[in-house]
């Protein structure tokens, strides 16, 4: 049969690409910790955990270029179970960017407390271990008066992938709306050395821990699927679109169990004046 | 006509510095050689936009607002720097009725003149926006004249709907002045080279150009677009003033971050020159009766009864 006209058939249905503009959001990101950091609380430093991975060090790279290397405070908190690649990963960032670097080991701190807890699980132990690396990131904000800033990724807060009030409670977060598969991009563009961008996240709470092994999913699968899932898709379109239902069922069930991590404590309402319920103030008020 | 749109930064709910700088902005236009016709600073430009309940509190009667910056005018610049027309946009508070509002003042060495409020139609209330908890809807759009001609003001949301700047044109208003709040989003990869710093330009950004462009073309209309500029608590205020003229040409525009004064010298002749090369207002103002007063467009409740069919009860 000959073809009287040419056809032109529209794309089926696909996930979107999470491709951004990193030179923008680079930008974008360096003016927000400047606007937060300088312009509204009047600090001029800022200081942060660096584990060795991608996440923090993205967030020093960002800091450098708002406030300064000189006053980018890059603090490692190794523990005994730390892997050594960590501490060399975060050096090489130090290094390259010329920010303040202090190295602060938790092994006393935590291992005073979880002497008394011997049975206490990895869960446990990890938790322990965050929070103490909070501790110490507040108490080093106040000695060198810099201002916390937090390194945690939009999918691991969607996953609930982190210690609820450590991980997540600098005042100040540049990439907490970036999927970490956006993170990697971005940390491409801003110069994050290759070695840290391409070796497999951890938490590092644990000897050999990834977190692609912990969650079940790969961060590229996680984010395909927690983007649709944000548009508002349910679980029937995202698989239409070539997703196994397994993986989005695993996001789901994540997700929707950990709503509660990414909320402030939930309180009893008895007044008509119940702090942000009826008086209501924006953060930077 | 001579026009500056000031793409402010203030400082969250501190009127008192804010009105400082606008004073000491107010200086820095006064000491050019040529004076200024218009100065249009963005909504919510002396508190900052997210408020939530302190709106209350931040909330002026225009009468006074507008003595106040008068006096600012005079004192910063000088009277022999008057007349200058000034719009602003403000939380107004109407004798316990709160508004999101934008002012166009007149002021002359000797007196000023609120030339007329407008009050914003469309309250955005959905996702990050949470306007109309706090906020009641202006009621009416006019167009009012000024000394830049017949001019209209749509207040953010209020120029995202394709009727409000078509009602604006059909009212005989030339000039568009768009004082807007808008906390910048989406990061998907642009055409390079513009935008910041070479980066691309956010997708909210692209959204707004496009809208203007294609009202300015449309209406043969100036629009001088004033966009926050800073940091609100982790909304980025993605300034991107403009004008862009009757022929859908951008005749300057500003970066997303930062407070910057946008100069910009206007030919109002052009928009006769664009409506007749286009005259799309004039088939507009033809056809609108028919559209509008289409029984369809009635809520239902206030629809008249569907006629018969002609001739329905004949057939067989």
């Amino acid at each position: 049969m000959t073809t009287l006209l040419p056809v032109v058939d529209a794309p089926a249905p696909r996930v979107p690409d999470l491709n951004l503009d990193p030179a923008l959001a680079a930008s974008w990101l360096e003016a927000f910790l400047y606007d937060e950091i300088v312009v509204r609380r009047n600090i001029t430093r800022a200081v942060l955990g660096l584990s060795g991975g991608v996440d923090s060090a993205v967030v020093a790279y960002l800091a450098a270029r708002a406030l300064g290397p000189k006053n980018v405070h890059c603090i490692r908190m190794p523990y005994t179970a730390s892997s050594a690649d960590s501490l060399a990963d975060a050096q090489a960032v130090i290094d390259d960017l010329g920010c303040e670097a202090h190295t602060i080991p938790i092994a006393g701190a935590v291992d005073g407390y979880l002497d008394l807890e011997p049975d206490a699980d990895a869960r446990r132990r990890g938790n322990v271990m965050a929070r103490t690396r909070m501790l110490v990131l507040f108490d080093q904000s106040a000695k060198l008066g810099a201002l916390p800033v937090g390194t945690g990724n939009k999918t691991e807060r969607l996953m609930g992938y982190f210690t609820w009030h450590a991980d997540d409670s600098p005042p100040v977060n540049p990439i907490g709306d970036l999927f970490k598969t956006q993170v990697w991009q971005l940390a491409r563009h801003i110069g994050v050395p290759e070695r840290i961008v391409a070796k497999a996240p951890s938490a590092d709470l644990e000897a050999n821990q990834t977190d692609e092994s912990d969650l079940g999913i790969t961060y590229f699968e996680a984010d395909r699927i927690l983007s649709l899932m944000l548009e508002g898709y349910d679980d029937r379109k995202i698989v239409a679109r070539g997703i196994a239902a397994s993986d989005v069922a695993l996001v789901r069930k994540r997700v929707d169990s950990t709503h509660w991590k990414r909320h402030l404590p939930t309180t009893a309402m008895l007044s008509n004046s119940a702090i942000n319920e009826f008086y209501l103030r924006p953060v930077d008020f | 006509m001579k026009v500056a749109i000031v793409q402010s930064k203030p400082r969250k709910g501190d009127v008192v510095a804010n009105m400082a700088e606008m004073q000491a902005i107010f200086a820095q236009l006064a000491a050019d050689v040529e004076p200024y016709d218009l100065v249009v600073f963005p909504e919510a430009a002396l508190t900052g936009y997210f408020l939530e309940g302190a709106v209350y509190e931040l909330a002026f009667d225009a009468e006074s607002l507008a003595e106040r910056i008068a006096n600012a005018w005079r004192s910063a610049a000088g009277a022999l720097r008057a007349p200058v027309d000034i719009v602003l946009g403000f939380y107004e508070n109407a004798g316990g009725t709160y508004y999101n509002s934008a002012l166009y003042l007149s002021v002359t060495p000797t007196a000023h003149e609120i030339v007329h409020v407008h009050r914003k139609m469309f309250l955005p209330t959905y996702g990050v926006f949470d306007e109309e908890r706090f906020l009641s809807r202006g009621r009416r759009l006019q167009a009012f004249e000024t000394r830049l001609g017949r001019t209209a003001i749509l207040i953010c949301e209020d120029a995202w709907h394709a009727i409000m700047p078509t009602i604006a044109a059909i009212k005989g208003a030339r000039v568009l002045i768009v004082p807007s709040a808008s906390p910048g989003r989406g990061l998907s990869p642009s055409e390079p080279g513009r935008g910041l710093s070479g980066a691309g330009q956010l997708e909210s950004v692209r959204h707004w150009m496009n809208v203007l462009t294609d009202y300015a073309v449309e209406h043969g209309v100036f629009m001088i677009y004033a966009g926050l500029a800073g940091f609100e608590g982790g909304k980025g205020m993605a300034g991107s003033s403009a004008v862009i003229d009757p022929f859908g040409k951008t005749l300057a525009a500003l970066p997303a971050l930062g407070a910057h004064i946008l100069r910009a010298t206007l030919d109002l002749d052009e928009i006769d020159i664009a409506r007749a090369r286009l005259p799309l207002l004039g088939d507009l103002g033809a056809v609108l009766p028919d559209l509008l007063y289409d029984d369809e467009l009635q809520p239902h409740h206030m629809r008249r009864a569907a006629p018969a069919a002609v001739g329905s009860g004949d057939v067989r």
